[in-house]
Formats: C-alpha cells, structure tokens, sequence
C-alpha cells in the first residue's frame, strides 16, 4: 500500500511541526474577513421598519404556540382553497376527456376498423387511464403546487423546520430532518436526495426511512378527491368545504407523528445515538416574485409531476386492459386476482380492486385512484363502458368518479382506510430506487420500503375492527 | 465581424445566447458557488435562461446542475454547486461543493456573496483564494441591503481582494451584464487576478508544504492543487486522509474531470 506509506510520512513531518496549523489558518482567515469588512462596509441609519417587521413576524411564526397554529392553519388554508378551487375545472376536463373524447375516439378507431383488441387495450385502456389522471390530478396540482412555491419563495420553509427541530430533537433525529421531510411534502424521492444536507450517515439513514411519511405530490391529490367523495358528506354542507381540508391537514399531521415516532424507534433501536447539533439560518422573508413562480411551479411541479403520471398512465391503462380482458376459464387476470385478495383485504377495510391498484401503480401514485377506476369499471361492470356515451356518464367529474367507486362497493369506511393507505404504504419505485442509490444498501432499502406497508396495513386494520364494532 | 467587436463588451452582450443545458462542447468551465440561501441558483438562471427551481431556503441545491452560454464567440460551461459555509466542513453537499473546485479545476470560480451579510461570507471568499487565483465575487442581493441601509465600497474591496468584485441583484437582473463581462475577462486571462491571501505561513510549515507536495506528486502525478491538499494533510483533515488511503482520490479527479473541447 503506497498510499499509506504516504500517510505515514506525512504524519512524520506533522510531529515535526507541533502546532495546531488548522486553528491558526482559521483564525487567521476569520480576522481577515473582519477586518475587510470593517473597511468596505458601512451601515446608514438605525433598523429600517422593515427589518422591524422581519424581527416580529419571526416571533409570531416560531413561537411555540402560535408557530404551530400558524402552520396548520396555513396547511388548511391552501387546501381548502385546492378543494374549493379544483372543482369546476375537474368537472369540465373530466367532461371533455372522459365523456366526448373517448366515445368519440373510440367510435373513430371502430369506423376506420381498427380491430377491437387495439380499440380497447388503447383507448379503453391507454387513453381513459390518462384522461382520468388529467382531469382528477391536473386541477388540484395546479392550485396546490403555486401556492406552495409562493410560501416556499416567502421565506416559510426555513421557519417550519426551526418549529419542527425541537421535536425531531427529542427523538434522536437530526434538525434538518425537518428540511428533507418539508421537501418530501413535494416529492418523496427528492426529499430523500435532499437528506445529503444531514452530516451524520446514522440521522441521515433516519430520515430517509421516514421520508415516505410525508405526503408527496402524487398523493395530495387523492387525498383531496377522496376527502371530498367520502368525509364531505358525513357533515353538514356549510362546513363541509372546512371538513375536508381538516381531514387531509390531519392525514398530513398524522403522516408526521409517525415520522417522529419511527425516528424515536429507530433512534432506540436499530440506529441509536443522540442528535448532533446544526444552525439552520433563517433566510429574510422576501416578497415573492409571483408570476415567475407561478411560472416556474408549473413548469417545474405541475406539468412535470403531471407528464410523468401521464407517461405511467398511459402503459397501466394498456396492462389494466389486459389483465381484465385476458381470461382463464371465463375469468380475466385481474378478476381471478381480485377475487382472490378480496376476502383478506376486507379485514384491512379495503377490496381487491384497491390492493390490485396499489400494485399496478408503484410506479407513480399519482395514478392510484385513476387505476381504480379503470379496474372497478372493466372487471365489476363492464357494461359502463358501452354506455360511456350514455346515461351513467351525464353527471359532473366528482359525482362520476363517487358513483364508480359505489358501484365498486365503497363505503366512508373504504375511502377513509384508502386515504390511510395512501399515506402509508411503499414509496414508489423512484423513491425506492433514489433510496438504494443513496444508501447503497438492500437492508436499508428493504426497511423504507416494508415499514410503512406494515404500518399502513396495521393502521387501516385497527380503524377497521373498531369502525365495525361500533357501528354494529 | 471586424476584430474589435470580438473585444466590445456592448457587441458580445447583444449575441449574448443563453444555451441552457445544451452545452455539448465549451471553452471554459465557471464554478458558482457561495454560502447557502445567496441566490447561486437565481443566478445561475440569469446567466444561462435556464428555469431551474430556485427557493428562498438553506439548502436547496445538493447537487451540482450545470447550464451553458455563449458570450461573443466563446462557450462557457456554468457548473452550479451546493452552498457551503466553509471548504473545510464535512457534510456530503458540502463535499460536492469543494472536491469541484479542487479537482474540476474549474477556469473561473464566481463566489457569490449575501450583501446584507458580507463579513461571514468573507471568510469563504478567503478559503476559495486559497486554492485558486481565478476568481470574482459576486455580491448578490444587493438590493436587500441597499433597503436595509447597507452600502459597500467595491472598488475598495476588488483592490484589498485582488479579485473582481461585482454587485448583483439577480432576481432584478441587475449587474449580470457586468458579471458575463468579467467572467470572460477573467477566462480569458484578459484580467489578471492577484488575490490577496489570508494567511502567510512560517518557513518551517512552507518547508513541510513543499515535502508533502512532492510525496503527493510522486503518488498522483496529476493531482491538481496540491498545495491545499498538502495543508489539509498537515493540519490532519480526515476526509482527505481517508480519501488518499482508500485511493478515492483517483476517482474523485476523474469525476468531476470536464472534458473541454
């Protein structure tokens, strides 16, 4: 090894030395740059009312109270309005694409003679599969992503993990966890590249097991949609708009419990250590530039987060169609599975359809609920399809998907365990990829990708069981 | 095109062509980098046209992106890197940042400065000096401190640095025209740099620098800024050490090697 030989003679002319070159280089830097400073700088006049207003929004926003009311209170703002907001233009994409385009689309292909295998596994398989992710997911992400740009752009971001620090704190978790998990609020996958801001390998391994507990952009969306299908209506409707936001503020904040008590867990166990300490710089606050971010947060959340739901979309509509139209004995894939898991995933509150869904849509969450749909539709009833130019198809976006899901057999109970679920179940393959890439371990990639399936299955059982003891 | 355009600061401004990431082969490499949440991203976007995500947090870039753009007839690769405090810290993003600048031997370093926090963000223009001569500071966000009352001398300060010392509001665009200028300048080796640096060693550390050098030299022959790395292996920098015991060394130069044309 010459490369230690090296070593060792470097560390023979160190002895040599006997003084602690590092601290005087660093001294000696640091009072270079005061002095400099001194020289070239001058400050004119005393605290500009802004930096006043600076100083006091900063109290009022990370006071221990007030912080974290202020934070929720934001959270469910931006969601009521994504709730309230996306509902007309769902409708009217959901018009456009799913009941004149894909009758129309279809009776083209057959007119032209198209054989009936392409016509489906394309346009009843391909294409609804993307259309649906368009209309459902589209809305809700072109209000939500902006908004969250603009605070992110404010200054906010920083401010939530100061609130967030002392909790990730007293479960042995690094600060700036606080940072990867607010991150992970966007996507999951980058939330876990962004754990490289963390030094130490044991807290940095904790917050990329945990990340997956933040809802990412994929999910949103299918919270917002299924808090509006099935918490809604359980409610008087003049607060049913203030409901539904709640509820996915509390799938988010229960989301974040969990990321603290898993930490706890692991801190105690497997990855045990104590916190190492961070300064975290709170950036001024800055007047957003609004139409560049509006820009940007289209270009770079929106359209990208929707292209690549669209780009999964498009193959799972193809493999939906196959599975439920390729038979054994008279019976399609898809059925024979579905059929299959149903009794078992009963007791989790959910059906066959779910778990198959769950299944074909690890690629990408985003297509979760349009992957139900499609499945619920093409083995449960498939004469929906023939009238798609018909009767059942008449009604708006939300009541088309809920009458759907309730000829699938949905409850409140289901939508509530699906909501749990989506909350808690694998990452998506991105995820797990950009996981093992970063931990270049099977274990470790192992462990984020079971532990939040095994919560999630042991969440949605637990609500279940008591859900049916009292509503017995 | 008559010779002196080529020279005209106005002509090169006006076929200014922001490339974006279609950068296939270039002239000279510019590192950006500087202390978190300094806008190296906002201007990273200014200079190439690039949309890239820019967020007014620590800690948004853990990687480096890279972008391009053509000043008159020269092409420049624009490499943006990960804030970091300090060269001499451990976190991976950090890492990104420096073993860049040691071992992509970047032609231009830009450093981007806080206006409205310039002293701390001194201490890293002094650590960059250390290892390289090519190089301007960008102060950014200087209408931040304009409004917070904040007024710096920056002729002053280019001449106690011996570097280019520009001022920026990148969000505004404002003194990106004067930066593209320099960083040409500064490539082209039209402008010499002569930093002023922090530190003058005793004789018996330079003597023990050049030993070190040398032993360096006969291991990795192509190793660049041996210098700082002899004095990181003095002062006993244990990324480093671990680095040239494990041989990563080898593979870290070949990483962050840019092909130029």
């Amino acid at each position: 090894m010459p490369n230690k030989n090296l070593i060792e003679e470097v560390n023979k002319i160190r002895l040599t030395l006997g003084q602690n070159i590092y601290d005087e280089v660093t001294a000696s830097i640091y009072k270079k740059a005061g002095e400099v400073a001194k020289e070239v700088v001058t400050h004119k006049g005393e605290d500009s009312g802004k930096q006043k207003l600076d100083y006091w929004l900063d109290k009022l926003v990370t006071n221990k109270f007030s912080g974290f009311l202020i934070m929720f209170l934001l959270l469910a703002a931006v969601l009521w309005i994504t709730v309230i907001g996306a509902n007309y233009p769902s409708d009217l994409l959901s018009n456009l694409l799913v009941d004149r385009l894909h009758p129309f689309l279809k009776n083209a292909a057959l007119q032209i003679g198209a054989p009936s295998w392409l016509v489906g596994s394309l346009i009843d398989g391909g294409y609804l599969a993307m259309a649906w992710v368009v209309s459902v997911m589209l809305p809700p992400m072109a209000i939500f992503f902006p908004m969250f740009t603009l605070l992110e752009d404010f200054g906010y971001l920083p401010r939530v993990a100061f609130n967030m620090d002392a909790l990730f704190k007293r479960v042995g978790a690094h600060g700036k966890q606080a940072l990867t998990m607010t991150m992970g609020f966007g996507c999951n996958a980058a939330g876990v590249v962004a754990t490289k801001i963390i030094d130490s390998p044991r807290e940095r391994l904790i917050a990329i097991i945990t990340n997956n507990f933040s809802l990412c952009n994929g999910r949103w969306p299918t919270q917002i949609l299924l808090s509006t299908l099935f918490i809604a209506p359980l409610v008087p409707s003049y607060v049913a708009g203030a409901i539904t936001a709640a509820a996915v503020v509390f799938v988010a904040i229960l989301g974040i419990a969990f990321s603290l008590i898993v930490s706890w867990g692991l801190s105690n166990s497997a990855l045990k250590g104590q916190a190492s300490a961070f300064s975290l710089e709170l950036p001024p606050y800055r007047p957003p530039k609004i139409l560049q971010t509006l820009y940007t947060s289209l270009i770079d959340r929106t359209l990208i987060v929707l292209w690549r739901a669209v780009i999964f979309a498009f193959p799972a509509g193809i493999l939906i169609w196959i599975v439920s139209n390729v038979t054994i004995e008279g019976e399609s894939l898809a059925a024979i599975f579905i059929h299959w898991i149903n009794p078992t995933a009963l007791f989790f509150g959910m059906n066959g359809v779910i778990i198959l869904a769950f299944i074909i849509a690890i690629p990408a969450n985003e297509i979760v609920i349009p992957t139900i749909l499609m499945l619920t539709i093409l083995v449960a009833s498939p004469q929906y399809l023939g009238a798609s130019a018909g009767t059942l198809l008449e009604v708006n976006s939300v009541n088309t998907t809920l009458n759907i899901l309730k000829l699938g057999g949905w409850t409140a109970l289901t939508g509530i365990n699906v909501m749990l679920f989506s909350l808690f179940h694998n990452p998506c393959s991105t995820t797990i990829y950009t996981i093992y890439k970063e931990t270049k371990s099977f274990k470790w990639t192992s462990v984020a990708t079971l532990l939040p399936l095994i919560i999630g299955l042991l969440v949605t059982f637990i609500v279940t069981q008591f859900w049916l003891l009292f509503s017995v | 095109m008559n010779a002196n355009c080529e020279n005209c600061p106005v002509h090169n401004l006006n076929t200014l062509q922001r490339m974006g990431i279609e950068m296939k082969d270039f002239d000279f490499v510019v590192a950006l980098m500087g202390n978190p949440n300094t806008g190296k991203s906002t201007v990273f976007n200014a200079l190439t046209g690039l949309k890239q995500h820019t967020g007014n947090w620590p800690g948004k870039t853990v990687t480096r992106s890279e972008g391009g753009y053509i000043y008159g007839t020269r092409k420049f690769k624009i490499v943006d890197l990960p804030g970091t405090y300090s060269l001499l810290s451990m976190s991976a993003d950090e890492e990104v940042a420096r073993n860049f600048l040691l071992f992509g031997k970047p032609d231009v370093t830009v450093i981007v400065a806080d206006a409205t926090r310039l002293e701390r963000n001194l201490n890293l223009v002094f650590q960059v000096l250390e290892i390289t001569e090519r190089a301007i500071l960008c102060i950014n966000l200087i209408d931040e401190a304009e409004r917070h009352g904040i007024q710096i001398d920056e002729r002053r300060l280019a001449k106690k640095l011996g570097i280019p010392v520009i001022k920026t509001a990148a969000r505004e665009k404002r003194g990106t025209d004067e930066l593209l200028y320099f960083i040409d300048e500064v490539a082209t080796g039209s402008y010499k740099c002569n930093p002023n640096r922090a530190t003058a060693y005793p004789p018996e550390i330079e003597k023990a620098l050049i030993k070190v050098e040398k032993l360096l030299l006969g291991e990795f022959p192509y190793l660049p800024n041996t210098r700082w790395i002899a004095l990181r292996l003095l002062e006993g920098d244990q990324s480093i050490i671990e680095a040239i015991e494990s041989n990563d060394i080898q593979e870290l130069i070949q990483q962050n090697e840019m092909q130029s044309a």
